[in-house]
């Protein structure tokens, strides 16, 4: 097996399968936690990603096919995605094309809500372009909800990780994600306006609402 | 060149006076501790408004120096409580109309970061900052700090404080929460909550005062607290770490004083091969020497604000300021 990628969460080595070209992703032991936090977290998000990338190909998103899944050794293995990472393609694609995968982008998501899933880690590094499609990966933070909420702080997090590492485009491209995401979800302008409140949230809010 | 600084965002009034070498002149700081309950803005600010004049007196003597010496007065304009900032903010304008001093605007935040790289000799640092109303993972980029982690609802700090005083601890709650852990050694199951570079506190403090309505091991449950949150903590500063590729790790804020908190950071930090470095109490909580510190930094390159402009800001953010005075790679 060859490492392509040492993650900070998980190593992903590149394998053959029953003759497919497949990625394993296996979460890491961390020594900073206790063991009961760390096998905890680490079974349950490899197991809790296998779930959410077989729902969301379910439902029309575009994600790896997953092959086999075994929490106890922390394993995931999934179909290998021939493709470059947004990250890296925005360095160098031009305007015109960056709006049309961070619209594609936004449908997706708008997807993934429409039916109650959430991803939970929505950057830039968890997202493939490959040829004219968008493949998201990486569902390990993920849940099914159908509160706003948990909408908002996707789509915050997706504007966050934009201003912190392409702040030149962060503006332009989340436009072009809200231009999707408004065409694939009906209640968008809900979401969006939670997407202002969570951003607003700061010192002390929560200390007045608990004392009451 | 020497600063007055004036800090007033939340609990603290000081006022600190540094040079422009980095030497601390003076560096006093009044807390005001509630009674009951948890920070009452209003409360807050008539203990600021009162102490002042003492606090002031104070660090002048400390520092032995006169008004005629200083160069500039900085203040924290934000983010903060409104009522705590707005006194801040009056003391400040009254000083810099009245000995004709340029006032000098600093983000809370931003003051934060400057003090502890100051301090901990750090030139370009990753920054993990915890206290009773923040908590946020931030590094320089172009231009500015730019956020690549913070608290979704509640911070870190107030998480604890909330719990302790739900288990009849006094305020502050950290010292206590960190004290009864050390003899816990059950680990309860809590909320653990990241959202990509994010966490969120509300649900995890709200499952821990159940456990413990519902009888739960008070000690057990300190223990299952500092796990569960510090977790997340080291998880989204890992995260960071690996993504900025920065060599320094700077952990700062009121919690820093938590021994288990930085044990857990430094393992962090070796991890990706860079230095942990937690920066001493006195400049890790809320002290009027950053603010003087940051505004040295601010005078420096001019920024300075007509009094009539120094309005507060309640929710200013650390990515929103441009930090001119930033060169990679130099102090
Ligand atoms: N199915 C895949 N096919 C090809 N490369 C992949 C695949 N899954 C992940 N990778 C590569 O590994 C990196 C990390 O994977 P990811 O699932 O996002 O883990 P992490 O939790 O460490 O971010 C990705 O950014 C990508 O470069
Ligand atoms: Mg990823």
């Amino acid at each position: 097996m060859k490492l392509i990628c040492k993650g900070a969460e998980a190593n992903l080595y590149l394998d053959f399968w029953f003759g497919f070209k497949v990625v394993k992703k296996i979460r890491i032991s961390k020594p900073y936690r206790i063991p009961e936090l760390d096998e905890y977290l680490r079974s349950y998000r490899t197991f809790n990603e296998a779930r959410l990338l077989s729902s969301a190909r379910r439902v029309g998103v575009s994600t790896p096919i997953v092959l086999d899944v075994n929490p106890s050794s922390y394993t995931l293995t999934m179909e290998y995605i021939e493709g470059v990472l947004l990250r890296d393609y925005m360095l160098k694609a031009d305007e015109k094309i960056l709006k049309k995968h961070f619209i594609k982008v936004g449908e997706m998501i708008g997807v993934l809500h429409s039916n109650g899933i959430y991803h939970g880690d929505l950057t830039t590094s968890n997202m493939f372009i490959v040829n004219d499609n968008v493949y998201l990966i990486d569902f390990g933070l993920g849940g099914f909800s159908r509160e706003v909420e948990a909408f908002g702080v996707d789509l915050h997090l997706m504007r966050r990780t934009l201003e912190s590492t392409h702040h030149d485009l962060a503006e332009q491209c989340f436009s072009y994600v809200v231009e999707g995401y408004s065409s694939s979800f009906e209640d968008w302008r809900r979401v969006l306006k939670k997407v202002e409140e969570i951003r607003r949230r700061g010192r002390y809010v929560e200390e007045r609402r608990l004392r009451k | 060149m020497i600063v007055l600084g004036i800090e007033c965002t939340a609990h603290t009034f000081g006022c600190g006076i540094v040079d422009s070498d980095g030497h601390v002149l003076a560096n006093v700081n009044s807390e005001y501790v509630p009674i009951t309950g948890g920070i009452h803005p209003r409360e807050a600010a008539r203990h600021h408004s009162s102490i002042a004049p003492k606090v002031l007196a104070e660090a002048f003597k400390k520092s032995d120096i006169s008004m005629d010496d200083v160069d500039g007065i900085a203040v924290s304009l934000g983010p903060g409580l409104g009522p705590c900032l707005r006194t801040g903010a009056t003391v400040a304008r009254a000083l810099a109309a009245y000995y004709d001093k340029p006032l000098i605007p600093v983000n809370h935040c931003v003051a934060h970061i400057e003090i502890a790289k100051m301090i901990c000799k750090s030139l370009d640092p990753l920054v993990v900052y915890i206290s009773g109303g923040n908590t946020i993972v931030a590094a320089f980029s172009s231009g500015r700090y730019r956020i690549f982690g913070e608290t979704l609802d509640i911070a870190l700090g107030n998480c604890l404080d909330v719990f302790a005083r739900e288990a009849g601890l006094s305020h502050p709650g950290g010292p206590h929460i960190e004290r009864l852990a050390l003899k816990g050694n059950r680990y309860i199951q809590l909320p653990y909550v990241v959202k990509g570079q994010d966490v969120s506190f509300s649900g995890l403090l709200t499952a821990a005062i159940r456990r413990l309505k519902e009888g739960y091991r008070l000690e057990d449950l300190c223990f299952s607290l500092q796990e569960t949150a510090f977790s997340m903590i080291c998880e989204v500063a890992e995260r960071a770490l690996s993504h900025t590729m920065k060599h320094e790790l700077l952990l700062t804020g009121g919690v820093a004083a938590n021994k288990r908190l930085r044990s857990m950071l430094s393992k962090v930090a070796e991890l990706h091969e860079a230095t942990f470095k937690p920066v001493p109490l006195q400049y890790a909580r809320d002290n009027g020497a950053m603010i003087a510190w940051t505004g040295i930094l601010g005078l420096q390159f001019g920024l300075i604000l007509n009094v009539e402009k120094s309005y507060v800001r309640p929710r200013w953010r650390l990515d929103s300021v441009d930090i001119p005075w930033f060169r990679e790679g130099f102090p």
